[in-house]
């Protein structure tokens, strides 16, 4: 199939970007996005212009490098995939793509497709974990955790922190990412003991990293390729009630 | 040269007890005057990191994914072995020792898988600890199901997510170091040179991926976790990053690169579909708990419809040819079997290059929904790329690379020849010989990071003088200009062929003659083929952009380059190892029936090559494996 591209071309995080037209000639339906994007970029190094950067690395869907906006959608019109795992058999011949990187204030833009995600980290790295050494800790069977507990903490620890949620929302909230890993600590024993703490940290790392707050637009569940239910904002905002008695 | 492993003596249980104990310390007060560079935040880089931050080394982490997050441990699906003996089924630290240990084909060192077993019920304890999700029976116990080569039930699970959930812990564990102001991380980074002083390793090169500017760091020790080496068959089940360089710029400092021969090819990956393909996609080997493999039984049926081949014309030819570990057989048995089955012309799938993975019987038994429950990430992920049901049809399959059991040689400090260099998880040669057993590269990864280099780096650091060498002296301005030169050079060539074409090139000559199944014939070939591509390469190989910016082209390059020298010693290996054992098949080297032929006469040894320069050949030096608590057995799985 043949398709006609709009991709986002930007140099560095303080230049000016805009859309170039690009063709992408017999693809193969059973190849990757991705995939069709490494053609392109064959083509265009043939004619001497520098490729499309895009950041991908496993290309299985659970990295969580990847990642651009397609004709508006995060990671594109498949439900719960990731770029790298969208196949071309979801698109028709004749088809125009318009590829974007992720839109938000705390994700600069590297490099045309490619953003800066640090502000991800820093969320975590405000809590968003057991304060446990390594060392001798208890033997593992001794913290018994009903099943429905474990399978909800799996859940939400299944987030990939592609950042996508982020890309989707009108305010640029990375309140489903923040609000996974609070759920996925929150309700096993070994993390319940610093959730209060976690929930404070985590969400005021997570303003103070430029990121909006969370009305409810439930778009980020609509885009998360890991299905993560906005379910775990709920039980964040519970969280928080609970902090603040202590 | 002979090398000594120094692996401690005495009865092997107490080994690494006595170890632990003979080994110095560091004073909890100098701790922070010590700076450890770990490159790499994958299991055990991760693990490592966090773990000597916690104790108060002043530790820089690096990786050139944009998050600590993202190594490709994280891919792995299946599970993680620990000989907890839950299930009472007869499981114990001796014979994970043991499985592990027949499992490799004894090319592993029999104190280094010791002390991988003993520490295997630690790391679920740690995990635990951290809030890693396994899964769970009903009673809130731990659950636990079997993998290929064994015949416990000793593997724990995420769902088909264990890598994620297990690396997520460790990243997570990272973090709060980093907040803690013990842990700096450089992510978007990428080693480009180990800076060597006298001998010693002193700190590194790197060049930051957004920039393009090249840095240097100096560290009182410098620790490697950065993985393993399989792309250079380009198509491979490893992420698009993963590569040799940082291995092989030890090497090219005088680091040994020990048994670059064993690599797995893992059976259950989804087959390839066309030359788009940029890489292959591993299914969980637990599928094999309830997946069985089969082949039509003549090829005229092999054109037909799953559906269409009645029971009795299918060829469940794991179960006919190993009956007492059927379809668990190890991975390097299983994809072998899977090979001659499609040699034999009765492959199915594009290319006849597949067999089917077949869970009609385990649906019968226990139900679809149960089956999803265990599988349903794998089976999600099967329909995305292959736009099949794998409910309704089976599974089709076929080996493709995964995992390298060679890597740096280490001692059983995990300390590199070169003083002051250590080695972890995947990039390391010690502890799965020449075939890895399923469920064994987390716990490795884990049990180095969490509780091998914590001690045994210590150990090194009592005898330096914390920040003797910095970066201010000349071998690092040196190491700097090299690395630039070098990157000025990629750039220069101005050819007229792509850096992924070179690749693919070396992909297929990797793939057909060091592959699967090597001969002195094939092997011989590749290495006249191999120098003549490299020549190509640095004649006509085309980067586009800039070197002072963000350019994914040239990290190709630069990848690329460093598997093209590397390539000719795994290579070299192969043809030196005249023998078959695990992973390392030498198609001169096998019994009437089509098993792997071992010489332990003259091949019980893990073999490390000295890197001489280009156009020179490496040279060998031997480390003879000794077998004290394990005889060494012909490795039957009938």
């Amino acid at each position: 199939m043949d398709l006609t591209l709009y991709v986002w071309r930007q140099n560095g995080p303080e230049e000016k970007g805009k859309l170039e037209q690009y063709a992408a000639k017999n693809v193969s339906p059973d190849s990757s996005f991705l995939e069709m994007l490494d053609e392109v970029n064959e083509e265009l190094i043939g004619e001497g212009i520098d490729p499309i950067e895009f950041d991908n690395d496993c290309r299985e869907g659970i990295c969580g490098t990847c990642g651009c906006v397609v004709n508006g959608v995060p990671h594109g019109p498949q439900e719960k995939t990731t770029a790298c795992q969208l196949h071309m058999r979801q698109f028709s011949d004749g088809d125009s793509l318009t590829l974007e990187p992720w839109r938000a204030k705390a994700f600069p833009v590297i490099k045309d497709l490619a953003v800066d995600r640090d502000a991800l980290d820093k969320i975590i790295q405000a809590g968003g974990y057991t304060s446990a050494y390594t060392g001798e800790v208890g033997e593992a069977n001794q913290t018994l955790i009903s099943k429905p507990d474990a399978d909800y903490s799996m859940d939400a620890a299944a987030c990939i922190g592609c950042g996508a949620c982020v890309a989707a929302c009108p305010n640029g909230s990375a309140m489903l990412f923040t609000s996974a890993k609070i759920a996925q600590m929150a309700v096993l024993p070994q993390g319940a003991i610093e959730a209060a703490e976690r929930v404070n940290s985590m969400t005021e790392a997570m303003l103070d990293a430029g990121f909006g707050n969370c009305t409810n637009h439930y778009e980020c569940e609509a885009a998360c390729p890991q299905g993560i239910s906005v379910k775990f904002i709920a039980k964040t905002n519970r969280e928080y009630v609970k902090a603040l008695a202590k | 040269m002979i090398l000594d492993g120094k692996c401690p003596t005495g009865p092997i249980e107490k080994t690494w007890d006595k170890h632990c104990f003979d080994m110095k310390l560091v004073n909890p007060a100098n701790k922070r005057k010590y700076k450890i560079l770990m490159v790499g935040t994958g299991l055990a880089g991760g693990a490592g990191a966090a773990t000597l931050g916690e104790l108060g080394y002043a530790v820089e982490a690096f990786c050139y994914q944009d998050s600590a997050r993202r190594a490709h441990s994280i891919a792995a699906q299946g599970g993680i072995n620990a000989a907890k003996n839950y299930h009472n089924d007869g499981d114990s630290v001796f014979r994970l020792f043991y499985d592990t240990i027949k499992g490799g084909d004894f090319r592993a060192r029999e104190a280094d898988v010791w002390r991988l077993a003993q520490v295997s019920n630690n790391i679920i304890d740690q995990c635990v600890a951290q809030g890693v999700p396994f899964a769970r029976e009903y009673s809130g116990l731990l659950s636990n199901r079997s993998f290929g080569g064994a015949q416990v039930s000793r593997t724990f699970y995420a769902r088909g997510q264990t890598g994620q959930q297990l690396l997520l812990g460790a990243y997570q564990a990272l973090s709060r170091q980093v907040k803690a102001g013990t842990v700096k991380l450089h992510p978007r980074t990428e080693m480009v040179d180990l800076v060597v002083v006298d001998g010693v390793a002193k700190g590194i090169t790197v060049r930051n991926l957004v920039s393009g500017e090249m840095e240097s760091h100096w560290g009182d020790a410098v620790v490697l976790a950065t993985g393993g080496y399989v792309n250079v068959f380009y198509l491979s089940t490893n992420a698009m990053g993963c590569s040799v360089t940082a291995a092989w710029k030890a090497c090219r400092k005088g680091a040994f690169m020990a048994n670059p021969c064993y690599t797995q090819i893992h059976p259950t990956c989804i087959p390839q579909s066309g030359d788009h393909q940029s890489k292959l996609t591993l299914m969980s080997e637990s599928l094999r708990n309830d997946g069985r493999c089969w082949v039509p039984k003549r090829k005229e049926d092999c054109e037909k419809t799953a559906s269409e081949i009645a029971e009795g014309d299918r060829d469940y030819y794991l179960e006919r040819k190993y009956p007492s570990f059927g379809n668990l057989a190890p991975r390097d048995i299983a994809s072998r079997a899977a090979k001659e089955q499609c040699d034999d012309e009765r492959g199915v799938g594009p290319g006849k290059r597949g067999v089917y993975l077949d869970f009609q019987s385990s649906i019968d038994r226990v139900g679809e929904d149960l089956i999803r429950e265990r599988y349903g990430n794998l089976f999600e992920m099967y329909e995305k790329i292959t736009d099949e049901n794998a409910y309704k049809q089976p599974m089709r399959i076929y080996p493709a690379p995964h995992y390298s059991m060679g890597g740096l040689w280490v001692d059983y400090n995990c300390m590199s020849n070169i003083p002051g260099l250590f080695v972890l998880g995947e990039a390391n040669f010690s502890v799965h010989g020449a075939n890895r057993l399923g469920a064994s590269a987390l716990m490795q990864g884990l049990a180095d990071g969490y509780f091998v280099i914590p001690y045994t780096i210590g150990h090194y650091l009592a005898g330096v003088t914390p920040g003797e060498v910095t970066d201010e002296h000349a071998e690092f301005a040196k190491s700097r200009e090299e690395a630039q030169a070098r990157i000025d050079k990629l750039m220069n060539v101005n050819g007229k062929r792509s850096v992924s074409s070179f690749h693919r090139a070396l992909g297929k000559i990797m793939w057909e003659n060091v592959g699967m199944a090597r001969s002195e014939k094939s092997l011989n070939f590749a290495l006249k083929e191999i120098p003549a591509l490299r020549e190509e390469f640095w004649q006509n190989v085309k980067v586009t952009g800039k070197s002072d910016q963000r350019n994914g082209q040239l990290e190709d390059a630069g990848r690329v380059a460093d598997f093209l020298e590397f390539a000719e010693v795994m290579a070299t290996d192969a043809l030196h190892r005249k023998e078959s054992c695990g992973g390392h098949f030498r198609t001169e080297f096998q019994t009437d029936d089509g098993e792997a032929m071992r010489d332990d006469e003259n091949f019980c040894y893990a073999a490390a090559w000295e890197y001489k320069g280009e156009g020179k050949a490496p040279e060998l030096h031997k480390e003879p494996l000794k077998f004290e608590n394990v005889k060494l057995a012909v490795r039957s799985y009938k």
